[in-house]
């Protein structure tokens, strides 16, 4: 039972808070590329601004000595993403489309976007200093601690509070997500464009309105994203270079321009990464009494050692582009 | 008639304008060097003329290949790694140890692995297909994997323990730059085989995946690298400072003299590998690798061997940039996995190609070394800046500003941001385009 | 006033235009038939008018307006509606999505259009949720030509709309077309199938290298042997 529990605690849990968070950044990510036709390589920096716009926001609630029973980061949520939601239409507007206009070429537009990065990156550092932040200096983490006496556990299944949050969030966005991909016109304006970005013009689809809510919903999304990841762990500048392969992965494993894919591929390679670098020897400790004389397992029998964690991610991109480039959807390739 | 008209008149303003060009950045340096000191800009020549060859085996990759690589951090940690190897001096206490004997083993169970793998492939052979045939292939792989590990893991912990790592050959180190080329190659090799195929988009993706790869590799073999806690010093091909004092030279003239010969040596390999690239260019093997740059689909349909001939190109830029990154390992006489950064060690190059003129070597080499000095010089500006700034706010009442010295680094960062952001809009062939010669 | 006219139009795509000066009139009850050979500018002719090509020269009259260089999605609104030869449905979305997406631009109810279309193509209404992408070819013909009708244009331009057809869709496409004209619906139309198209067109254009060369009803131009003789396949 403890072995059960551990597992839920490292991998179940964890590959979950994980997965919520590649799963929201890959969303945006395919939608940019799905509409624009470009990999916008400054998602992981539009992620942590987000997460620094929600930072200054939180400590100025706490500054005017305004108390919530939620976490601080959670509730400037809603302002935060809107925030994000315009810097990132100030993004296209201001380096992207005039590119656009010019009639460049996806690669130029991916150097732009590396450009972006890059003055993000900088910005950031500049402003903020290169140090880690967290969101809780004022406040406690609370821990929920499930006790499993009862099952025969000797420890508790634990899980923190804004984890709790986290999945309540990530699954009521992904719900509003489908409604408004299915049932708004909007959203299946947008669904039309990824599919045939001229038929719909031709259609009489507004091409620029649905290319800026592209930019708001992938600027929201960034910000919950790295909101998350800075309340799960920590903020700092250097968040963004980390996440942006693996959220590439998750958008190319499920299907550039599919945004379920891109939920099921966070989800994946999450899960992946979690379980690479979990020791199974706690788990199947058990098999050990069964396993004949002098033979025993292992110490620890992790697949990957905890250093190379970033490399799974890399691994699982590589095989699925050489393998299947379209993805699980079959999404854009070449 | 009239384009050998528009020919001649075109040569003249680019050639004028490159020539002024140059003029510029000759005044920058000397500028640079009347207000840093002369030991500094010779330190920032040295690694700008690294720099520049490096960037010259981007521009056969992008410039005259169209091929998007990322992975040029993980080509300079191959070469830095490689130089370490072959010219740092012999670890004795690694040679009189178990150390070889097992890294023998080590090596043999990779050849095996490598065996069962190529085994596998042909289990096709014994009538295995389909599903079946790619499940042994995998399991292979996997057996492969483990059996590696097995041998590794103990030897890579013994000789963490006993000798620390295995230390170098104690070669010259223009052979190190010589090998940092070829294990470059070998390794380029191998990415370009699987990964050239892709898209431009997906395969700067994965180039940027195999770089991390690599780094993550180099900087966890301990026992080959020594891993985070560095190898240092390394060896100089000319003298160093010290033994130019030991000679009798003053404490500044030493490192003055030390770095104009490395200079002079850089430039030297430098030059050669221009002229190398520029004669290639020129000739009908550059004609055809712009036919397949420019229309490969056309290129393939006439007969040509597209994906082999974007190997060649791959392997080709890649060697340079190996012996590049060595030249930087032997020049700051320290190598550090730890201390190589994407920003500094693959996006710069790229700012640098396309902010000089991609698929103009004189283009290029002029890129890289503004693009360097720009980088250098933001740290130091930055700081003037916040200083006065600081002292501004500081009789507001508001305190002064924290960390100045860090954040001035990051202006750098900042700086080569906005430098591509300019470049795309307002010059986005680059300071010197590139020619395009017309035949006839 | 004809419903839409066009007065000596150049245009291209930048570099040597295509289109050397075309001129054309169709009322709302033609059927408005565009041949010619390969090159002649046919295609190029519908997509200037909708706004896909750069006009350098000449008029295009809708409604009262020069529509010339105008936005397609600007022209949806006012009355028009293109069918592309190819990639002309959303081969991700359900028959019915496409339809909607037909009637993005319309701010009523636009369910009793969709009844209309879902009549003249019963098959569709059968498939209606099933994703266009899998439907066959003269399926999703009729998809596309759904779509196009869902915003109620006043002209309907088609280009090559039985190009890879089979005999049985091509007459179901065109007789589907001359119910909708008979609708009032104005059409405009490039068709390969020269001769079977003719036959029922108001106002055949024959069109080479850019220009106007033969203008007349369609059995006229069938008729004449010298059309029929450089263009017909005698």
């Amino acid at each position: 039972m403890d072995e059960l529990i551990f597992f839920i605690n490292r991998v179940l849990i964890s590959g979950t808070v994980l997965g919520s968070i590649y799963a929201l950044g890959a969303v945006g990510v395919t939608l940019i590329f799905g509409i624009l036709r470009f990999a916008h390589f400054a998602h992981g920096d539009m992620m942590t601004m987000g997460a620094f716009v929600a930072f200054v926001l939180a400590a100025a609630m706490t500054a005017m000595g305004i108390v919530t029973p939620l976490p601080a980061g959670f509730v400037v949520l809603p302002l935060a993403m809107i925030i994000t939601a315009v810097l990132a239409l100030g993004l296209d507007k201001g380096f992207y489309a005039p590119l656009r206009q010019r009639g460049a070429k996806p690669v130029t537009l991916l150097i732009a976007s590396i450009g972006v990065t890059l003055m993000i990156q900088g910005l950031t550092r500049l402003i903020f200093g290169s140090g880690t932040r967290t969101f809780f200096d004022t406040e406690s983490k609370d821990i929920f601690r499930i006790d499993m006496s009862w099952a025969g556990g000797s420890r508790p299944i634990s899980i923190t509070e804004p984890q709790v949050i986290m999945f309540i969030v990530t699954a009521l966005i992904v719900v509003a997500l489908h409604l408004f991909l299915t049932r708004s016109r909007l959203g299946k304006a947008m669904r039309a464009m990824a599919d045939n970005a001229a038929l719909a013009q031709v259609s009489g689809i507004n091409t620029a309105l649905v290319v800026r809510v592209t930019w708001v919903i992938a600027g929201a999304l960034a910000c919950v994203a790295g909101t998350m990841l800075a309340l799960d762990v920590a903020l700092m500048p250097d968040l963004a270079f980390n996440i942006v392969l693996p959220i590439f992965a998750a958008a190319i494993v499920g299907g550039l321009g599919h945004a379920y894919g891109a939920i099921v591929g966070g989800f994946l390679i999450a899960f992946a990464e979690t379980m690479a670098v979990f020791n199974w020897t706690a788990v199947l400790r058990p098999i050990n009494g069964l396993l004949p004389e002098g033979m025993a397992l292992p110490a620890n029998l992790a697949l990957v050692p905890t250093e190379y964690k970033l490399t799974v991610a890399f691994v699982i991109l590589v095989i699925t582009l050489l393998v299947r480039p379209t993805g699980i959807f079959k999404g854009a390739s070449t | 008639m009239s384009a050998a008209a528009t020919t001649s008149k075109g040569w003249d303003s680019p050639l004028r304008r490159g020539l002024m060009l140059f003029a510029a950045m000759f005044l920058i340096v000397v500028v640079v060097g009347v207000t840093q000191g002369t030991a500094s800009m010779l330190l920032i020549l040295v690694q700008a003329t690294a720099f520049a060859l490096i960037a010259l085996g981007l521009n056969i990759q992008w410039g005259y290949g169209g091929l998007f690589n990322f992975a040029i951090m993980g080509f300079l940690m191959v070469g830095g790694a490689s130089t370490v190897f072959l010219s740092y001096p012999v670890n004795p206490e690694f040679w009189n140890s178990d150390g070889p004997m097992m890294l023998g083993r080590a090596l043999l169970a990779f050849l095996a692995g490598l065996v069962l793998v190529l085994l596998a492939r042909q289990s096709h052979r014994i009538g295995l297909r389909g599903a079946w045939k790619t499940t042994l292939v995998v399991l292979a792989w996997f057996a492969g994997y483990l059996i590696y590990r097995s041998q590794i893991d103990p030897a890579a912990a013994y000789i963490e323990s006993t000798a620390g790592f295995v230390g170098g050959l104690g070669l010259h180190p223009v052979l190190g730059w010589a090998f940092g080329g070829l294990v470059s190659a070998f390794i380029a090799f191998f990415i370009g085989k699987i990964s050239l195929g892709l898209r431009t988009d997906y395969l700067a993706i994965a180039t940027i995946g195999i770089s991390e790869i690599l780094r993550a590799l180099i900087k966890n073999m301990d026992w080959l690298t020594r891993g985070t806690m560095t190898v240092s010093p390394m060896p100089w091909p000319t003298p160093l400072p010290q033994q130019l004092q030991a000679m009798g030279s003053s404490i500044p003239e030493s490192f003055v003299l030390a770095r104009v010969w490395f200079l002079v040596l850089a430039v030297i390999i430098l030059v050669g590998a221009f002229i190398i690239v520029e004669r290639a260019y020129g000739g009908p093997w550059g004609r055809m690798m712009r036919a397949i740059r420019d229309n490969h689909i056309a290129a393939s349909s006439m007969g040509k061997d597209v994906t082999g001939r974007q190997l060649e190109l791959f392997i080709f830029g890649s060697v340079l940039m190996g012996i590049g990154g060595a030249i930087l390992a032997t020049f700051t006489q320290i190598f550090d996995p730890s201390g190589y950064q994407p920003i500094n060690h693959t996006f710069m190059i790229w700012v640098m190609v396309i902010v000089g003129g991609a698929g103009n070597n004189w283009g290029v080499v002029l890129g890289s070394f503004l693009i360097y000095i720009v980088w250098i010089i933001s740290d130091p500006l930055a700081q003037l800046i916040f200083l006065n700034l600081s002292s501004v706010t500081d009789s507001l009442g508001w305190g002064a500003i924290p960390e100045i010295e860090s954040r001035s680094l990051q202006m750098r960062v900042f700086v080569l941001g906005v430098v591509i952001t300019i470049a795309l809009r307002y010059a986005p062939k680059g300071l010197i385009p590139e020619v395009v010669r017309r035949e006839g | 006033m004809p419903l839409i006219e066009l007065k000596h139009v150049v245009g291209g795509y930048g570099g040597a235009p295509i289109l050397n000066g075309v001129d054309m009139a169709i009322e709302a009850s033609d059927i408005g038939v565009i041949v010619g050979p390969n090159g002649a500018g046919k295609s190029t002719t519908l997509k200037a008018i909708f706004g896909l090509l750069r006009v350098t020269g000449g008029t295009i009259e809708f409604g009262g307006e020069n529509i010339a260089n105008s936005l397609p999605d600007k022209l949806v609104p006012k009355g028009l509606s293109f069918v592309p030869q190819e990639k002309n449905v959303f081969t991700s979305m359900t028959v019915e999505e496409n339809l909607e997406m037909g009637a993005f631009t319309r701010t009523d109810d636009f369910r009793p259009t969709m009844d209309w279309v879902y009549s003249m193509f019963p098959v569709l209404a059968e498939k209606r949720r099933q994703p266009a992408g899998e439907l066959s070819g003269g399926q999703r013909q009729m998809v596309a030509m759904g779509r196009a009708l869902m915003s109620k244009p006043k002209l309907l331009m088609l280009d090559e709309p039985s190009a890879g057809l089979s005999p049985r869709y091509v007459i179901e496409i065109f007789e589907t077309i001359v119910r909708v004209n008979k609708e009032g619906v104005g059409i405009l139309m490039v068709e390969q199938n020269a001769r079977q198209a003719l036959a029922f067109a108001s106002k055949g254009f024959v069109l080479a290298q850019g220009q106007n060369r033969f203008t007349g009803t369609g059995p006229e131009l069938i008729a004449d042997p010298e059309v029929a003789k450089s263009f017909l396949g005698g």
